[in-house]
């Protein structure tokens, strides 16, 4: 082939030799936040998918607000109820879930972004446009890299807030003290540790597990799920068969499971003193670096794809 | 410069040769119609010219090496690549903005001039519009785009025949000049005929007919023989001979026109026709041999098609 490597060719000079009476400068920067737009105005889920999960942990929280208001009012001990209802645990649960909920999102994201437009042939329409597959493939994966951890944050605050507010409402009519309440939780400091998890576990740590997916979404035509299960599937049995060994699988579990609080349970995720994070630790870590490298690795095998395998639907 | 050069251009896939040496120069302003059955090389060429595929041979397009420049060839070329290739999402006040957004030369305004003619709703999905409007959408956002070479894959199979006329009356009237280049590809030969400056007929990867329009006609006749004069009309090479209705119709390539006038009624043949007298001929000739075929005029010794 005439050129080793798509990704170089846009490093070429911004000036057309043919300059016509108004070419407009389109910057780099322009074609990758329209490039982004276009990704949310395709995948409503990225934000109705968790939007709607906060509602569903709302209306429970209130169904079982309204349940303990009846037991106060059945004369029940109001710190018994307390105990029974225990806030830090809501508030805990309702971020785990919806970051669980954003993780699968981000999953499935990642497996079809370089794959819809070819199925239904809109990649011909959108390889019309000047923007590089470069700018392509780096948009569709500041999605589950950048943007979704973003969304998870601003979503559960709001959450939280919300939930605060009618834990606070529910409490004064069973005539507890809301003010203590307000001064021993610490929502600042969960949502400080929240962002950090986000940040360095979901974006960071992470980022490897998004780029295979969009290696493999560049690369399949159809059943991206199934294909991007084969191979670590493979290996693992493979090497259990032929060496009676699991590195491959601890391999995985390292990167799905470890990273930088890996020893903490979940529910003392956002508890912890500030004291136990680690970041200089982490960010001297050869797992996120290492991490980092394969997501390099595996995007620029995407850009290839996209480039080589392009349009042909044969 | 010419708009296109290309000079022994040639793709395969694994066994299948899809381009098998294609020359050829498009100047600008002119509208050249590719014509080909399916699979005769039509879209891989397109996909050269536009950068989508790798290929061997030389290919320059506006000057520039499209597979190697592609990033800076899609600010001056435009396409059409299929109808309907539209995603079903999409808005179209998204795909005007997405467009405005990205492309360095889209006239926001034009856009929104030519949808205005339409009964297409900004907020309406692609998904909900006609076949035909999708095609309106997208030559509306294209035609706003100041490219200087076209190319349209099949931009109006399936679409019915108001919306067929319509799009190449737009294309006409609102877009070509003689600073732009437009490349088309279809099967309906006849809708097109009148408005192509050339015509080329692709078969088996290898241009086999190339010629301008206003040379067809000095050039190509299609003579309805007299009974008595069939053994004379054969003695001049027809490149194709066929019987409609006991009228016995011979197709020359390049023959004196005066010779033919009197054999009888001498017309400008339709390109239809050519192509079927061209393409069988090639197809009839030498299946198993591809390479033989000479890749200008067809052999006028042939003989003639089924």
């Amino acid at each position: 082939m005439t050129t080793p490597s798509a990704a170089t060719t846009t490093t070429t000079t911004e000036a057309s030799p043919h300059a016509h009476a108004f070419p407009r400068h389109i910057s780099r920067a322009r074609c990758f936040y329209w490039s982004l737009l276009r990704e949310f105005w395709e995948h409503r889920s990225l934000y109705i998918v968790p939007g709607v999960v906060a509602g569903l942990i709302l209306a429970g929280f209130l169904l079982g607000a309204s349940l303990l208001r009846e037991m106060v009012r059945a004369g029940l001990n109001v710190d018994a109820a307390h105990q029974h209802f225990n806030v830090q645990t809501v508030f805990s649960s309702a971020a785990l879930a919806l970051m669980g909920v954003t993780f699968i999102v981000a999953f499935f994201y990642s497996l079809s972004a370089l794959q819809s437009d070819r199925r239904d042939r809109s990649i011909l329409f959108w390889k019309s446009m000047p923007v590089s597959d470069v700018i392509t493939v780096l948009s569709k994966a500041a999605i589950p890299i950048v943007f979704i951890p973003l969304i998870t944050f601003v979503i559960t605050v709001i959450t939280q807030w919300i939930l605060l507010l009618l834990t606070s409402a529910v409490l004064a009519g069973s005539g507890y003290n809301v003010a203590s309440l307000w001064i021993n939780f610490f929502l600042g400091h969960m949502w400080l540790m929240l962002l950090y998890h986000l940040l360095t576990v979901h974006a960071l740590w992470y980022a490897p597990i998004f780029g295979y997916l969009l290696l493999v979404s560049a690369w399949s035509r159809r059943g991206a799920f199934l294909w991007a299960m084969v191979p670590p599937a493979a290996i693992v049995i493979v090497e259990k068969i032929a060496f009676n060994t699991h590195y491959f699988s601890d391999f995985l579990a390292y990167r799905f499971h470890a990273g930088p609080e890996g020893g903490m349970p979940p529910n003392m995720l956002f508890m912890a003193p500030m004291s136990n994070l680690t970041p200089l630790q982490f960010l001297w870590s050869t797992g996120l670096w290492d991490g980092l490298a394969l997501t390099a690795v595996f995007l620029t095998g995407a850009v290839l794809l996209r480039r080589y395998r392009g349009v042909t639907t044969s | 410069m010419n708009c296109i050069e290309a000079r022994g251009l040639r793709k395969s896939y694994g066994a299948t040769v899809a381009l098998d040496g294609v020359d050829l120069s498009i100047p600008e302003g002119r509208i050249v119609g590719l014509i080909g059955l399916n699979g005769a090389g039509k879209t891989t060429a397109l996909d050269a010219i536009l950068g989508l595929t790798p290929y061997q041979g030389g290919l320059r397009v506006l000057g520039l090496d499209p597979w190697t420049q592609r990033d800076l060839l899609t600010r001056d070329v435009c396409f059409i690549a299929d109808v309907a290739v539209l995603p079903r999402w999409l808005r179209v006040s998204q795909a005007v903005d997405y467009v405005a957004g990205v492309h360095p030369r889209f006239d926001r305004g034009k856009a929104e001039r030519f949808l205005a003619r339409t009964v297409i709703k900004p907020h309406s999905r692609v998904g909900e519009l006609s076949k035909g409007m999708v095609a309106q959408l997208h030559l509306a956002l294209v035609m706003a785009i100041d490219a200087r070479l076209l190319v349209l894959d099949e931009p109006t199979l399936g679409l019915d025949i108001l919306y067929r006329k319509q799009f190449y009356e737009s294309l006409l009237t609102d877009y070509f000049d003689a600073t732009r280049t437009i490349l088309v590809t279809t099967h309906q030969v006849e809708e097109i005929q009148n408005i192509l400056t050339d015509v080329m007929f692709i078969h088996r990867g290898r241009i086999v007919f190339n010629r301008a329009m206003d040379d067809l006609e000095s050039s190509c006749f299609e003579v309805e023989v007299a009974p008595q004069h069939l053994a004379a009309a054969r003695a001049l090479h027809p490149i194709h001979e066929r019987e409609i209705l006991g009228r016995r119709i011979f197709l020359f390539d390049r023959a004196d026109r005066r010779a033919l006038a009197a054999l009888g009624d001498v017309h400008t043949p339709s390109l239809a026709d050519l192509f079927v007298a061209t393409i069988g001929n090639q197809a009839y000739a030498a299946p198993s041999q591809p390479h033989a075929q000479p890749s200008s005029a067809p052999n006028p010794d042939q003989g003639v098609a089924q």
